[in-house]
């Protein structure tokens, strides 16, 4: 059996325009070089990479350049040959914001030279072995958030139920994955078979959207030829955001992530179909993380279409390759239309976590309304996926009152832009809880501080009252043994002027 | 009716005597009282309020001797949080104190540090460490920005920087 059929619904949510046809008119393109590439350090969640490479130095495409910190880190690696011009602070995008990291500039030479591993590039035996090499290949998750792989997976081995493969790629505009499945079911469904190996699973879910009939067909096609017990292709309905990791694993199995807790505590992993295809290239091919997919679309570029990238390209660049922009465009947005955010330049490279760029035009973006008060309508807790209250939030956010906000949940906000898009009051919702969520951590941070630093004070009074103490009775006992000596020593003079006094007698008396 | 009037009348005497007795023989914990003012300032004793810490300062605002806005640190926030507590007026931060704040961290110029020691004997909560003669180093972790190090250095190496970045 390789289908499911699906009986639950997701909670909240809404239903959006697409977008998505555009971008998957052409195949994916392919076998672009671009003549710079600045590919960060700090792409990854968790700690930053450390390169090992120096200014001037030649590399080759898929030769690593900076090696994990302790985890959860990945590796980072050359995308195409070339020589090291840089190693500087530049500005990147990460799955949620701009940052900055620390990057290495590469001038390619045209050559897309690849390096050869060795044995070290061989797929090792045994679990640990492979973790390793998930981690050290910089594979990250690939569906936007480039979470380190290998520590997604450690977190659960051993103890997962089921391996969920997300295609559902709810977000409007995205077709990354869609493209991805069309053009490489098998790949795909051999990755995701490796994960489930990797972590132990019994059962591996892949997830899709009803929106998406070709990637659908392609990969319940691979799948029947696979003929694996342990894999089951699901159809999802199409509604936003599905596609969200706790999102995803209710709708599928009935389970919900507890607050504050990670999938991996009940037994469940979420994998982007991208994060699979890019482990079944480690495994076979051992090579690591290099490009990814990304989606170039919007009305303000001419010729939208799919993009293996690599990373690291510049996103003018990437736009180029799809006939350029067009006059009316307006803005440039990374990631889709819900979650992402606003580009300052088109010089930014991409990263793993790039789904998805929108040259926008001014009919494609959100018009700026004016704000009205909250009438309290509560459509907002209706479209909430999260169950969340986001009116009572707002009032929370807006008196900055941490205890309510901590006991309404605001860390159980993914921040999916639901309710933004159903107030009829054009109240900016997400923008707040963002914000809200900075404060909240900032005011956290203090109040371990606060508390700490009592605790330290409070030992430091301990131990100054204590060697005050201790030096007190030392010098009462210093004290008590010079004077127990003088006494000796009076003794001693006392007995020895007796006994000359005694002798002076006796010489004095015959 | 007279009899109602009398009863409730009576009852009421009755209940009130007993509330002001009460009053009378039990006495505040006051201990409770500090602590619970204590847990709203920031406790980093810094002693920028003119107390040698934050508990004596939570002592003097119990006892009616001090003001509510002494505390630099601690900012706006704290002086509404104490205010709401107490059922006082909040009143706008007294700026003459000092600028200590949390988001600020002390660092050593390590080129001048002459590890005369007197910093780390400063610091409140041991976020400095060193050898006697050898350069010392802030715990930036640990640091709460309370400023106590900066007047005891002799060879004034010692400054305020962002806690982050």
């Amino acid at each position: 059996m390789v289908d499911v059929t699906l009986e639950r619904y997701l909670t909240g949510g809404i239903r959006l325009l697409a977008n998505k046809t555009a971008s998957t008119e052409e195949p994916i393109l392919r076998d672009i070089v671009p003549p710079q590439l600045v590919i960060a350090l700090h792409q990854h969640g968790g700690a930053s990479a450390i390169p090992i490479v120096k200014v001037g130095q030649d590399v080759a495409k898929g030769e690593p350049i900076a090696i994990p910190e302790s985890p959860p880190s990945a590796g980072v690696h050359a995308s195409s040959s070339g020589r090291v011009r840089a190693i500087e602070t530049r500005l990147i995008p990460t799955g949620k914001r701009l940052r900055e990291s620390l990057c290495i500039v590469l001038d390619t030479d045209g050559e897309d030279r690849p390096f050869d591993p060795g044995p070290a590039g061989a797929w090792p035996q045994g679990r640990e072995a492979r973790l390793e090499r998930v981690r050290s290949a910089g594979i990250a998750g690939l569906g936007g958030a480039a979470f380190p792989t290998a520590t997604k997976l450690e977190r659960v081995a051993g103890r997962c139920k089921t391996l969920i493969v997300n295609g559902a790629e709810c977000e409007p505009y995205i077709s990354c994955d869609d493209m991805l499945m069309r053009e490489a079911p098998a790949e795909i469904v051999s990755g995701a078979l490796e994960m489930a190996d990797l972590v132990g699973a019994p059962l591996c879910i892949i997830a899709i959207e009803r929106d998406k009939p070709r990637a659908l067909h392609a990969i319940r096609d691979a799948a029947i030829t696979a003929a694996d017990p342990r894999l089951k292709v699901c159809e999802i309905p199409t509604v936003y955001p599905a596609g969200g990791e706790r999102q995803l694993i209710e709708l599928l199995t009935g389970d919900e992530v507890p607050s504050g807790a990670f999938p991996y505590a009940i037994g469940y992993v979420c994998q982007n179909v991208g994060t699979a295809y890019a482990l079944h290239r480690l495994a076979t091919r051992g090579e690591p993380v290099t490009s990814r997919i990304v989606t170039v679309t919007g009305g303000g570029v001419d010729r939208p279409r799919n993009v293996e990238a690599p990373i690291g390209t510049p996103i003018g660049y990437l736009v180029e390759r799809c006939g350029g922009y067009r006059d009316d465009v307006v803005r440039l947005i990374h990631g889709g239309s819900m979650m992402g955010y606003t580009l300052p330049s088109d010089d930014i490279p991409i990263t793993k976590a790039t789904s998805c760029i929108i040259a926008a035009t001014s009919g494609e973006i959100r018009q700026s309304y004016e704000e009205w008060a909250c009438i309290r309508c509560g459509d907002c807790a209706t479209a909430c996926p999260a169950r969340l209250q986001p009116q009572e939030l707002l009032v929370a956010a807006t008196a900055r009152d941490f205890d309510a906000l901590e006991s309404l949940g605001l860390d159980d906000c993914i921040e999916c832009g639901c309710c933004d898009v159903v107030c009829p009051s054009h109240i900016v919702l997400t923008d707040r809880f963002r914000h809200a969520k900075r404060l909240y951590a900032e005011h956290a941070r203090r109040l371990a501080l606060s508390a700490e630093a009592e605790l330290r004070h409070k030992r430091r009074e301990q131990r100054l009252r204590l060697s005050e103490e201790g030096s007190r009775a030392a010098q009462e006992a210093l004290k008590a043994k010079l004077r127990a000596d003088n006494e000796a020593r009076r003794k001693a003079i006392a007995a020895a002027v007796e006994r000359a006094r005694q002798r002076k007698r006796r010489d004095v008396q015959p | 009716m007279l009899t109602a009037v009398t009863v409730l009348t009576g009852l009421s005497l009755a209940l009130a005597a007993v509330l002001i007795a009460t009053e009378r023989l039990v006495p505040e914990r006051g201990d409770d009282a500090v602590e619970r003012i204590e847990r709203l300032l920031p406790r980093i004793q810094c002693a920028q309020c003119g107390y040698p810490g934050c508990r004596p300062y939570a002592e003097a605002i119990w006892n009616g001797d001090a003001e509510i806005n002494r505390c630099p640190p601690g900012g706006e926030s704290t002086i509404r949080a104490l205010a709401d507590l107490l059922g006082r007026e909040p009143r706008p931060l007294d700026t003459s104190l000092g600028q200590a704040s949390m988001d600020r961290v002390a660092r050593v110029d390590e080129s001048l540090c002459i590890g005369c020691n007197l910093c780390s004997r400063a610091c409140p909560v041991d976020a400095i460490v060193g050898l006697p003669h050898r350069m010392h180093t802030v715990l930036t972790r640990l640091c709460t920005g309370c400023e106590l190090c900066v007047p005891p250095c002799p060879v004034d190496c010692i400054e305020l920087v962002p806690r982050h970045g």
